[in-house]
């Protein structure tokens, strides 16, 4: 099963180096790792998408604690959370196919950001899910380029 | 010594810092980012600096003397080559646990990640074998990182630290500053167990009909051997232990039942196989231990206590799981055992009977010689009562077997990484750390090849370190599993013939050096090794070759069945 783990770090070189040669140590699933520094600049927020059964999932958890660059370890699956993703992907462009790339781009609720001639780079952001589909739908009209951001995520705040 | 608030340059605090850790031994070796340190050193008499030939023979014995005092081993070595070659050292203590420091150099901050001379990344190259590790970038970090090794390599689960000190840095001056309080907020071990956890426990151990002990290293580290004795004693629960927990509980009482897993006693194996609560302490459920984990100790509930969460249920599922010191899991369950005593007397019969159907044995030829007779004479010799430590391998597993351990901190042997080479090191450095017992050494030919040169620093220092040498001219674990499971091809194991004249080399190191061939010049070369404490003393037993470690479950086989049987290896109970 999916799971989404938010980790809070130090924010050291070496830290995401660390993480990341666990899992890889270990065996674990790693499907995406993303980072960046939080409202506190000696704190870093990493997201994780991992898979595994809940075994592997605890032993993930319990081996993320172990780090000692690791200030708090949060599996944010069952808890509600919001998730976002990142895309950002230049497609071909031609008389024929910009109309209907327009049209795709407003039902993804998309951006363009760049335009040329013959390309344009647009941004989406939506759930991984929603990155994927966009994706799918997008990839007949000739992507050139894209990169994605790994999902980030975060709780929900109270009421 | 310097006080806080002087103006001290980057060597000198190094050494202020190991004042304040109250370090008696470094283990080192200079070089070239290290010619600052060293010159400080130069004028320092109240740390003492042992002078290695081989940096991985320094991790070693920083490693043989933490485990002999349970204060942390300290390690010193120059980048490069220097830190590469202590990576074996460190990953030895990282999978037993054993508490180091180890301080490289690093060719000047301006230098890295230029392929400088003499240098490596070290910091990346001992992250996954390491506790934690340090790359110190500015000088005024300097004594906070060390307090925060030395820190993070003692408390929780004891491991390796590693401190990485530029060139630049341990020249430059600033004010010294010694903290005397450390705040790492992604460090907080559970030491205290939870109470509920402990109750719960206690309740089942005092109703258990069949309860079993199973004691690792962590109750040896956390100096629980009292608590142990007490809760084993007082409720009559048979202990087994593990390589590691040998000696935390007297391997001559009778509710002792020495070690269990692949080389383990009969009757802890069937123990295991048949309790019907099995209490783990500081142990880790380690493959060599448990076998086919679905077929181990399934008839029991099992309680886990371990300081570290991630051995819990990582690799056999429990019931019970309670984190925290093993010293206080068991002074806690003390306090909540009842009055009232649950009769073991059939359980304890059972076991006995085990012990009676396959008990340990070996017979004594007298014109040849066994690694089992000189362990077992040695054990004789020395009452129990020696910091025994090995290299890896058959003589390894016989000390297991053997040698009754009576004390906690006795036994000094490479478990989780299995590194030959391991033995001859941590014999020396364990001798620094224990002068009132005597330190004994069981080494095969092969590994004691692989840290030779170490006997020039025994030497040098006179260090009364009994070497016994089992030369039975082959790689014998190696061998023993060539002949049981792979059709008898002993490939690349027979060192009969380029093993060099052992004594021959013992004695161009001025090590004095005997030879021994049958039971009766053994027994006399061993009490002639003991009484002599000048300096080390060497023996070579010329043993016989083809002996096999016996009982023996075979790799991934359940643990109740093991091959037993000398005249019919091959066949299980």
């Amino acid at each position: 099963m999916k799971h989404i783990i938010s980790v809070l770090v130090e924010n050291k070189f070496g830290t995401l180096n660390r993480v990341a040669s666990m899992f890889s140590a270990r065996g674990f699933n790693l499907a995406s790792i993303s980072i960046g520094e939080t409202e506190d600049p000696e704190i870093s927020r990493m997201t994780i998408v991992t898979r595994g059964d809940d075994q592997i999932i605890s032993q993930v958890l319990k081996q993320l604690n172990r780090l000692i660059d690791t200030i708090k370890v949060t599996d944010l699956t069952k808890q509600p959370h919001v998730e976002r993703e990142l895309l950002l992907m230049t497609m071909k462009l031609s008389r024929t196919t910009q109309h209907e790339i327009f049209e795709l781009i407003n039902v993804f609720k998309g951006k363009v950001v760049d335009i040329k001639q013959k390309s344009i780079t647009i941004e989406v952001i939506g759930s991984p899910d929603k990155i994927n589909t966009t994706i799918d739908i997008f990839r007949p009209y000739g992507i050139r380029e894209l990169a994605r951001s790994g999902a980030v995520a975060i709780h929900r705040g109270e009421s | 010594m310097h006080a806080p608030g002087e103006k001290l340059n980057g060597s000198e605090i190094f050494f202020e810092c190991l004042r304040r850790e109250n370090v008696s031994y470094i283990f080192g070796y200079p070089g070239g980012a290290l010619l600052k340190v060293y010159e400080t050193l130069y004028d320092i008499k109240d740390i003492k600096h042992i002078l290695v030939r081989h940096e991985q023979g320094a991790t070693h014995m920083a490693e043989g003397y933490a485990r002999a005092t349970g204060k942390p081993g300290v390690v010193l070595v120059t980048s490069g080559p220097g830190a590469t070659n202590t990576v074996t050292g460190i990953t030895n203590a990282y999978m037993d646990s054993s508490p180091m420091v180890i301080f490289t150099g690093q060719v000047p901050s301006s230098l890295i990640g230029n392929d400088a001379f003499q240098e490596a990344d070290i910091v990346g190259i001992t992250r996954p074998i390491t506790k934690h590790n340090f790359l110190v970038k500015d000088v005024r970090e300097l004594a906070l990182t060390i307090r925060k090794a030395f820190y993070l390599a003692t408390n929780g689960r004891p491991g390796p630290v590693l401190v990485d000190m530029p060139k630049d840095v341990l020249n430059a001056v600033c004010t010294f500053e010694w903290p005397e309080t450390v705040e790492i907020r992604g460090f907080k071990p559970t030491v205290k167990c939870h109470q509920n956890q402990v109750e719960k426990a206690a309740h089942l151990i005092a109703r258990s009909k069949k309860p079993l002990l199973y004691i690792g290293g962590g109750v040896i580290s956390s100096d629980a051997s009292e608590e142990l004795k007490r809760l084993a004693i007082e409720q009559n629960i048979p202990v087994t232990m593990t390589l590691q927990g040998l000696g935390a509980f007297p391997g001559d009482h009778p509710l002792s039942m020495g070690m269990l897993g692949m080389h383990g006693t009969f009757w802890a194996n069937q123990a295991v196989n048949n309790c019907d609560l099995l209490i783990a302490v500081g142990a880790r459920f380690d493959d060599r231990v448990t076998g086919k984990t679905d077929t181990f100790a399934t008839q029991a509930y099992k309680i886990h206590n371990d300081i570290d969460p991630t051995n819990v249920d990582k690799n056999v599922k429990v019931d019970l799981p309670v984190v925290g010191d093993a010293k206080h899991f068991l002074a806690a369950i003390l306090k909540e055992m009842p009055e009232e005593k649950t009769d073991r007397s059939e359980w304890l019969a059972d076991i006995r009977a085990w012990q009676k159907q396959c008990p340990l044995t070996y017979t004594n030829e007298s014109d040849s010689l066994k690694t089992e007779y000189v362990i077992d004479e040695v054990c004789r010799q020395t009452g129990g009562d020696a910091v025994v430590t090995t290299d890896v391998g058959q003589h390894q597993m016989w000390t297991s077997q053997y040698y009754r351990f009576r004390k906690p901190r006795s036994i000094i042997t490479s478990g989780g990484l299995g590194t030959m080479g391991y033995g001859l090191p941590a014999a020396i450095g364990a001798a620094f750390g224990v002068t009132d017992r005597p330190v004994v050494l069981f080494c095969g030919d092969g590994g004691f090849m692989m840290n030779v040169q170490e006997l020039v620093t025994a030497v040098y220092y006179k260090i009364p370190v009994k070497i016994f040498l089992l030369n039975n001219s082959f790689l014998g674990m190696v061998r023993q599993w060539q002949e049981l499971f792979h059709q008898e091809k002993y490939s690349f194991t027979d060192l009969g013939d380029s093993n060099p004249d052992f004594v021959k080399v013992a004695e161009a190191f001025g090590c004095r050096a005997m030879r021994a061939e049958n039971p009766d010049e053994a027994k006399k070369a061993i009490s002639e090794a003991l009484a002599w404490n000048e300096g080390p003393v060497f023996v070579e037993f010329k043993v016989i070759k083809k002996d096999m470690v016996f009982p023996m479950v075979p790799a991934g086989a359940s643990i109740s069945d093991m091959l037993l049987d000398r005249l019919n290896p091959k066949t299980m109970v």
